[in-house]
């Protein structure tokens, strides 16, 4: 089969579906690989590389797409390419399936089966085709390095011999995969990095990224990231104000802002209000991570770069990814290939789009000419371990009084105990003669002291307990003993037999008990 | 000799077994407690020997030292994992005993009584102080030997059918006689009805009758009770086994043999309620055999089973810092005990946690995972009861269940409908990471599906659990 990649359509879109590498590696999988004429030039990929690497370069998109069996591109396909699509084709992209009817509905009807890159569940397997994950990563990066390019001071603090200069402060919102690049790139460009989720469970994150976790004083049951995939929920209104406070406490230490909380299928939050911004020093920095959706900073315009009256830059660019676009393209395309590798089991060059697969069946949103998005939940749950389900502490009241009351309840109990076994043996008394009571006693006694001794043998010794307690039940050994000189030769026989036999039971018994608690021995 | 020296003697020789069980109580105190009771028990032989009655010292010597060469030589042969068997097998033996000195004492009370007064004066022995008493004390030896022999005989055959069924002779399934436990009741009534027929006459027949009845009791109730209960059997007969001493000590009128027979009597009643609670059964329903119905539809358990080799768990486990392992029947069967020492000796030669969580009814014998671990040599302060470790499961990277099923059953806590539901369970299923060897696929003991098995983060190492663990050995380092 063939995969093939076009150019991009999209107006400054300079990523590219296959690079000269991954077409190598998709060949090992057995298919053979096409490329739109200069798709790759803005990404810095020659046609020339391709075709050292085995790539047939094909002129136009028309024919590009009739040829290939399945097209691996990046952004989700324009009015043009839906066109183009055919029956049995097999496109993966991006293709943002819940706000994309049209797409959808070209995509049924073509019938071409349609994998959507930013479907693939968050799960550790399909972590290698997350090309969410690879593309925040080099949002987050770039976030941090336009920041800086707008910003007129160092980043780290130096104290030459011109004057000291004071580090900047940097804050990233939201703790996601582009918010921990970001959090990386700029604490080793020397800044102090604050950082702030509203899932605590990734304050451990930031701090071993080096920045410092802003928490909230704000008492909440946080919903658990683990149970929506890994990603934010939507949070309450005391806590969001809880949190603007916060924001607004800090607003005017910070130099640099990076935003990049992002909810599933939602208008961003607005977390840095315009008050906050007015409070920011002149040269301050906003990178607006989520201006596609409407920004962190409603002061935010998208694509644009803007300069407040108060001289704070906002930057609202969404094409960080192609901005950068050969690691782009690499990261991409690498993601490209690992799909492939998942939907190619055999490596024979055929396509097995296998519903049954977890990670396979979530990114696809068409398929047979039925939609097939939204995916039913993975299988596999759970990102982050579930918390611990913590036992409601009780008072100390309750707690006295749950002893007392188990004191009260042994105390009746032992009493009531002892007043039947007072009754018995005072029943006992009043019939038995004389001579059987003093035996009587010392049973009674034995057994007493039997059951306050057993209770305190180590369960690891009970093996060692039954044969010791085999041995010395052999003691009936003295009734034979006893009786074997009186009477008959019927007597003495059986009084012999009986001798013989505690004989082996407590040589046996004994021995046995020796040789194995020998062999317990400490480390 | 005297009288009184014999009544020192036993005096000294019972605070001596009381102090051999209780230094039970821990590993180290344990070796020197075997010594009280050897001393113990030896000062008791000696000082019948010497004391009154005794005679036919030759025999009785000779008859001692042929039964300890035997003893000696099973105790030096036995595998260790073959100890439930030996003590089923010397539980028999107390048992007949006991049947034989109540029976010489039957005789004799017979010969006794026969004989005129002048004739008694003369007597020596058992045979004097059987003719010291009165008739109400005649009645109450009577009761009390024809319940030694009872008991006795309980003893003898549920032990030699515990024996069978642990040794493998006997197919170790819960099977009944048709009638079930209507023949029990049956033969306990005619039991009974014998005591009151002996009270009046004092013969011989209802005795005999009785012994065959109680013979027939201790067959069937044992043959009745399905393997993984053996644990609460041998317990069990331990008891009998004391309480049949003591009632014999009763009708000989010695107190050495009361003391003893009620210590250890005792020691096996507790050592039962132990293995029931930790089966979270009550002793009477594991004594009547088989499982209850269950109350409803059980869970039906979702998942499958997946597989992992060699390589998988090598892997898990080098990279594991804390490891639980958990040993069952199947451990002792495919006797990997040394192996998995082996293991644990390499994985902490890592500095690796490894430790080994106990059920209390593992195996067959109460402790006797315990005991097969420290014959391996591994050391007993790794090796954790099931409260001790059950809270540590949640931190632990890797547990691997060895040859255990039923004991690590989530069932039990989850689904209020299983048969072992409520029995304590070790939690292994909590740890991040299960490993479980196993023959097959199939259900455990009590045949109910283990949903353990069928965890997402549980994978089944299948083959012999000896064999997967040589193969597994090598690889790790």
């Amino acid at each position: 089969m063939k995969i093939g990649t076009p150019k991009e359509v999209f107006e400054g879109e300079n990523r590219v579906g296959m690079t000269p590498e991954s077409a190598k590696q998709l060949q090992k999988l057995g298919y053979d690989c096409i490329i739109e004429a200069g798709a790759g030039a803005n990404a810095g990929f020659s046609d020339a590389l391709y075709k050292e690497a085995g790539v047939e370069v094909v002129k136009t998109a028309a024919a590009l797409w009739k040829d290939a069996d399945i097209v691996a591109k990046v952004r989700q396909p324009e009015t043009a390419e839906l066109k183009r699509m055919r029956e049995g084709q097999t496109l993966i992209s991006f293709f943002t399936p819940a706000a994309n009817d049209a797409g959808m509905d070209a995509a049924k009807t073509k019938g071409t089966n349609v994998i959507a890159m930013e479907m693939v569940p968050r799960i550790s397997r399909a972590q290698k085709m997350d090309a969410l994950s690879s593309m925040a990563n080099i949002a987050g990066y770039r976030a941090v390095i336009e920041a800086g390019n707008n910003f007129p001071r160092f980043f780290t603090g130096q104290i030459t011999a011109a004057g000291k200069v004071p580090p900047a402060k940097v804050l990233v919102v939201g703790a996601g995969v582009a918010g921990l690049a970001a959090i990386g790139t700029s604490t080793s460009l020397g800044a102090i990095t604050y950082a702030f989720d509203v899932r605590p469970e990734v304050a451990e994150q930031v701090e071993s990224m080096g920045a410092e976790f802003v928490f909230l004083d704000f008492e909440e049951e946080q919903a658990d990231g683990a149970a929506t995939g890994g990603y934010a929920a939507v949070s309450s209104p005391e806590f969001a104000a809880a949190q603007l406070a916060k924001f607004r406490e800090i607003a005017p230490d910070m130099d640099i802002v990076i935003t990049t909380a992002l909810i599933p299928n939602r208008e961003a939050p607005e977390l840095w209000t315009k008050d906050m911004v007015e409070s920011m020093k002149p040269g301050s920095v906003i990178v607006d991570l989520a201006a596609e959706k409407g920004g962190n900073c409603k002061m935010t315009v998208m694509d644009e770069k803007i300069v407040t009256d108060n001289g704070v830059t906002i930057i609202g660019y969404t094409d960080f990814p192609s901005r950068m676009a050969a690691q782009a393209s690499t990261l991409y395309a690498t993601n490209i290939r690992h799909m492939m590798t998942d939907l190619t089991p055999e490596k024979d060059g055929q396509i097995n789009h296998d519903m049954e697969d977890d990670v396979i069946r979530g990114a696809t949103v068409t398929f047979d000419k039925e939609i097939t998005f939204p995916p039913p939940p993975p299988k596999v749950q759970a990102i982050a371990a579930k918390p611990k389900e913590v036992v409601p502490e009780l008072t100390p009241e309750e707690k006295r009084a749950a002893e007392t009351a188990a004191f009260k309840a042994q105390t009746k109990q032992q009493v009531t105990l002892l007043a039947v076994g007072a009754a018995l043996l005072l029943g006992v008394g009043l019939i038995a003669p004389a001579s059987f009571m003093q035996h009587f006693i010392v049973f009674v006694l034995a057994v007493f002291v039997g059951f306050q001794v057993i209770w305190g043998v180590a369960h690891s010794l009970h093996t060692p307990l039954m044969a010791v307690t085999n041995a010395i039940s052999s003691i009936i050994i003295l009734g034979a003993l006893i009786q074997i000189a009186s009477g008959s030769f019927l007597v003495i026989l059986l009084a012999a037999l009986s001798v013989f036999m505690t004989g082996i039971n407590i040589f046996g018994g004994f021995l046995v008990t020796r040789r194995m608690l020998a062999m317990f021995q400490k480390s | 000799m005297e009288f009184g020296f014999t009544t020192a003697a036993y005096v000294v020789a019972a605070v001596l077994f009381i102090l051999s069980l209780d230094g039970l109580s821990g590993q180290e105190s344990a070796k020197r407690a075997v010594w009280y009771g050897i001393v113990g028990m030896a000062l008791a032989v000696a000082a019948t020997l010497v004391g009154p009655g005794s005679g036919y010292w030759f025999v009785s010597l000779v008859m001692i030292a042929g039964g300890g060469a035997i003893g000696y030589q099973l105790a030096t042969k036995v595998q260790m994992t073959q100890m439930p068997e030996l003590v089923a097998a010397m539980h028999s033996l107390v048992g007949l005993a006991a049947v034989f000195v109540g029976l010489i004492a039957h005789i004799e009370l017979g010969r006794v009584l026969a004989m005129d007064d002048a004739v008694k004066k003369s007597l020596e022995g058992f045979a004097a102080l059987l003719a010291k008493k009165d008739g109400v004390e005649i009645g109450i030896l009577r009761v009390e030997l024809f319940l030694g022999i009872f008991i006795g005989a309980i003893t003898f055959t549920g032990s030699v059918i515990a024996y069978g069924k642990l040794a493998g002779k006997v197919d170790s399934a819960a099977t009944k006689l048709p009638g079930g436990h209507m023949l029990n009741a049956g033969a306990a009534i005619l039991s009974a009805v014998c005591l009151i027929w002996y009270m009046n006459t004092g013969g011989f027949f209802p005795l005999f009758l009785m012994t065959l009845a109680a013979l027939f009791i201790g067959y069937h109730l044992i043959m009745g009770i399905g393997g993984a209960d053996m644990p609460v059997v041998v317990s069990m007969l331990n008891s009998y086994s004391g309480w049949a001493a003591a009632a014999i000590g009763f009708s000989l009128g010695n107190d050495l043999l009361i003391v003893v027979g009620a210590l250890v009597g005792s020691s096996g009643a507790i050592l039962s309620y132990i293995m029931c609670k930790a089966m979270n059964r009550s002793f009477v329903s594991v004594i009547l055999g088989g499982f209850g119905g269950p109350a409803g539809e059980q869970m039906a358990v979702e998942g499958e089973q997946v597989a992992i080799d060699t390589d998988g768990v090598a892997t898990a486990l080098n990279e594991a810092d804390s490891v639980i392992i958990i040993p069952g029947y199947g451990m002792a069967v495919a006797q990997a005990q040394a192996t998995v020492a082996e293991l644990v000796r390499k994985l902490r030669a890592q500095g690796k946690n490894v430790r080994f969580a106990i059920h209390p009814v593992a195996g067959r014998l109460p402790g006797h995972m315990n005991v097969l671990l420290a014959e391996a040599k591994v050391p007993y302060d790794i090796v954790m009861e099931m409260d001790e470790i059950n809270e540590d499961f949640p931190d632990t990277d890797v547990a691997i269940v060895i040859g255990s099923n039923d004991i690590v059953n989530p069932a039990a806590q989850d689904d209020p409908n299983s048969p072992i539901a409520g029995m304590p369970v070790l939690e292994c299923w909590k740890a991040k990471q299960v490993f479980v060897s196993k023959r097959g696929q199939g259900t455990g003991y009590s045949g109910i599906e283990n949903p353990l098995f069928f965890k997402d983060n549980t994978r089944m190492y299948y083959g012999d659990a000896k064999e997967s663990l040589d193969k597994l050995l090598p690889m790790i380092d």
